[in-house]
């Protein structure tokens, strides 16, 4: 490991990280190719326990592509080919003898268009508990149902509703269901892409509100395409621009005394 | 006649929209964005006027002078008629319209040359006064589109409006033949319940309408129209061939659409929709020379009474045959579940069988089951392998290891052979034919029933 405190970064590689003080996930020269397209380049990035990290960067930059290789969504792109080395507790995640339904069961995922079950509201959040097998009776999994569903903010709109469709609920509060189906198993980490995108500024308060609080248990990170969220909510952000991981730090450093221009440039909004 | 008519109301056509185009760009003195509606729509407009009244009278003469020149030729030759037989008077008809056009009638004598001149007059001032007609109306509407063309004209809407008028007309059409068909399946059926108790139709239990041949005399006599054997028997062979095609094809269905590599996929679907290519009285004969006898002889190895036309053999056969109906439709609708439900789904860590077990084909479901019904609708229209396979007994049985038949077997054999149209026999087959027909549909009705209230629930 590179111990210099640099956040200096060559034309291809990012500097190998030295802030965390215990990390949870670890990828080192992590690449990604979509068929011949070369969309991750030799990524090094520490991921710390209990604590948000943010990566921002401009669109088409890899950030999705990144948060999916935590949980080895990419996997099920059958052109997509990851090679590197990414850890979780110091295990490697692409090791064969990894299960990866496991893997996913542990690091919960938000995705970037809301993609709830067209089974019913209380369904879609009931659906992960019911197929680990996490709850013994309808009252366990009523209460855990109804945890996530406030903790995702979201329970005073469809507690009348629960029967209901979950596709039939507006945008922003199908995202919010998605969140709520995601923090219903508990996971160790949650990968959340851009899961504002969709939501207005009181339901997004309530959101940053519970990313805050999940922070005490778990390891979130979130991709966000709002600088004022990445300040509010993350500890620590990544800058992505064209595959590469250009700079990553505090926020506090990121934002206010950013060493590369490609990240000034973009934090400014001179460039996106 | 009519292809040159028709050819010269299409060069008519053409000539019309090239001038009403340009007419168009004249009067809007060449500069198009004065012109409420585009050049072309003027052209299509003076074409519409000009040339769609010579064809509909083109079109509706040719297919009514028939029917006005054969009463007046008949009347015309009333005398010399009288002796005729309504046959010989079609005959009669037939010769000259042959001597008339130059072919070979089965007749030809001074009279019947006699009458063909006159008909071939008659015919000929029919034709010119059509063509005329054509003219007239072509001339009345071309100056009046001609006129109309203007820059504030809106020949847009005019034409759009026609558009309209004629995919209607086409709907129409294709509805009033359906509808015509039922009502002559329905009025030949109440004709063949007049002579038949519906209430022995319905349920009765013994089908033997062929000994109605011998005993003409007797109406009713030993001949049996009792339905509920064919009924049995096509459910039951109905029922066997779903029992086949609803696992296999929806298994398929999900292998293909969610395991099989792109490899696998591009080749298996093909050959499994190959299926369908075959014709069915390969499947017949298939059923009948290699299925049949194989059941006949395990069953006897296990010590069971088979015969060797079986409604196993011909229902599991029939069931390989519509495999194909559940799996490409199902494996359609299996891929239209967009993959960012299977995404959500694997994030939870559910595993791939979970994942289709739990998302996947509920979110499918409606498309399956209007799969599963259309197959069924096939399963009972088939006759060829029921034929060849289960035999043409009307045993009223469940028992899947005797012979059986179906209502459209027996509708092909009632309707083979010499017939006379007006015996209750050959009026069975239309009785049976409804039957059929009232099955399906309301098997559809069902279908679509369940299908939209699931569809209420989760879309
Ligand atoms: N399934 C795929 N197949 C091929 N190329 C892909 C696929 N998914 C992403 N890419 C490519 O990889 C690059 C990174 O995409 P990614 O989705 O990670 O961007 P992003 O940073 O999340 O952008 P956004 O902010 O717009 O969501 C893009 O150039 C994209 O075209
Ligand atoms: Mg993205």
């Amino acid at each position: 490991m590179n111990s210099l405190p640099s956040f200096e970064t060559t034309a291809a590689t990012s500097a190998v990280p030295t802030a965390a003080v215990h990390p949870k996930i670890t990828g080192r020269n992590v690449n990604v190719f979509y068929g011949e397209k070369h969309a991750i380049k030799d990524v090094n990035v520490d991921i710390p326990e209990r604590s948000v990290m943010a990566f921002i960067g401009p669109s088409g930059c890899g950030k999705s592509t990144f948060l999916r290789c935590i949980n080895r969504m990419n996997d099920t792109i059958s052109i997509c080919r990851v090679t590197g080395d990414i850890r979780i507790d110091d295990k490697d995640i692409y090791d064969r003898s990894l299960d990866v339904v496991q893997l996913r069961a542990r690091v919960g995922m938000v995705f970037q268009k809301p993609n709830p079950f067209p089974k019913s509201i209380y369904e879609n959040v009931a659906y992960g508990p019911r197929i680990h097998g996490l709850v013994k009776s309808k009252s366990e999994l009523d209460e855990i149902v109804e945890t996530a569903l406030k903790k995702a903010s979201l329970w005073n709109e469809v507690k009348d509703r629960l029967q209901e469709s979950g596709t039939g609920l507006s945008g922003g509060q199908q995202q919010r269901l998605c969140i709520a189906r995601a923090i219903a198993v508990s996971p160790e980490v949650i990968l959340m892409d851009e899961p504002c995108s969709a939501l207005d500024p009181i339901a997004t308060a309530k959101i940053e509100e519970l990313i805050d609080e999940l922070k005490q248990n778990f390891t979130i990170v979130i991709v966000t395409h709002s600088m004022q969220q990445a300040a509010r909510v993350s500890q620590r952000t990544a800058f992505f621009h064209l595959g590469i991981l250009v700079e990553e730090g505090t926020t506090d450093q990121i934002f206010t005394n950013p060493v590369d221009t490609r990240t000034r440039d973009y934090i400014t909004g001179r460039f996106g | 006649m009519f292809l040159t008519l028709f050819g010269l109301v299409l060069a008519v056509a053409v000539v019309c929209f090239f001038v009403g185009r340009s007419r168009a760009v004249a009067v809007s003195g060449a500069n198009y964005s004065a012109l409420h509606s585009l050049p072309s729509y003027h052209g299509w407009w003076l074409v519409l006027m000009a040339a769609g009244p010579a064809f509909a009278v083109l079109v509706f003469w040719s297919l009514v002078s028939p029917y006005l020149l054969r009463p007046m030729m008949l009347s015309q030759f009333a005398p010399q008629l009288t002796e005729f037989s309504a046959a010989q008077l079609d005959g009669f008809w037939r010769d000259i319209q042959a001597i008339a056009g130059g072919g070979t009638p089965g007749v030809r004598d001074a009279f019947r040359e006699e009458a063909a001149a006159a008909y071939q007059s008659t015919n000929r001032l029919s034709l010119i006064a059509m063509v005329a007609l054509m003219i007239v109306l072509g001339a009345v509407g071309f100056s009046y589109a001609w006129n109309a063309i203007a820059v504030h004209f809106r020949a847009r809407h005019r034409v759009e409006t026609a558009v309209k008028v004629f995919l209607a007309a086409s709907a129409t059409v294709a509805i009033l033949t359906t509808v015509g068909i039922v009502m002559s399946l329905l009025f030949e059926s109440l004709r063949f319940f007049t002579m038949v108790s519906p209430l022995d139709f319905l349920f009765g239990t013994t089908w033997t309408p062929q000994q109605m041949a011998f005993r003409t005399d007797q109406v009713g006599g030993t001949a049996a129209f009792g339905f509920i054997p064919l009924l049995t028997g096509t459910l039951l062979i109905t029922f066997i061939a779903m029992m086949v095609a609803a696992p296999l094809g929806i298994l398929a269905a999900i292998y293909l659409s969610d395991y099989a590599s792109p490899k696998v996929r591009a080749v298996g679907k093909p050959v499994l929709e190959l299926l369908a290519g075959i014709p069915t009285v390969v499947y017949g004969f298939f059923a009948a020379l290699t299925v049949a006898p194989f059941i006949r002889n395990s069953g006897q190895s296990f010590g069971f009474d088979v015969s060797s036309e079986s409604a196993l053999a011909a229902g599991v056969v029939m069931g390989i045959m519509i495999v194909p109906f559940v799996s490409s439709l199902s494996d359609d609708v299996i891929n239209a579940v967009p993959q960012s439900l299977r995404d959500g789904s694997a994030g939870l860590g559910a595993t791939k069988s979970e994942t289709i077990r739990r998302v996947v084909l509920p979110a499918a479901l409606p498309g399956i089951v209007s799969a599963l019904v259309l197959a069924v609708s096939r399963a009972m229209g088939e006759t060829m392998i029921v034929v060849m396979a289960a035999g043409m007994a009307a045993n009223l049985t469940i028992n899947p290891l005797e012979a059986v038949t179906t209502i459209t077997v027996q509708i092909g054999t009632l309707l083979t052979g010499d017939q006379e149209f007006d015996s209750p026999k050959t009026l069975a087959a239309f009785g049976l034919g409804l039957s059929l027909f009232v099955i399906t549909l309301s098997l559809n009705l069902v279908a679509l029933r369940v299908v939209n209230k699931y569809r209420e629930q989760y879309d």
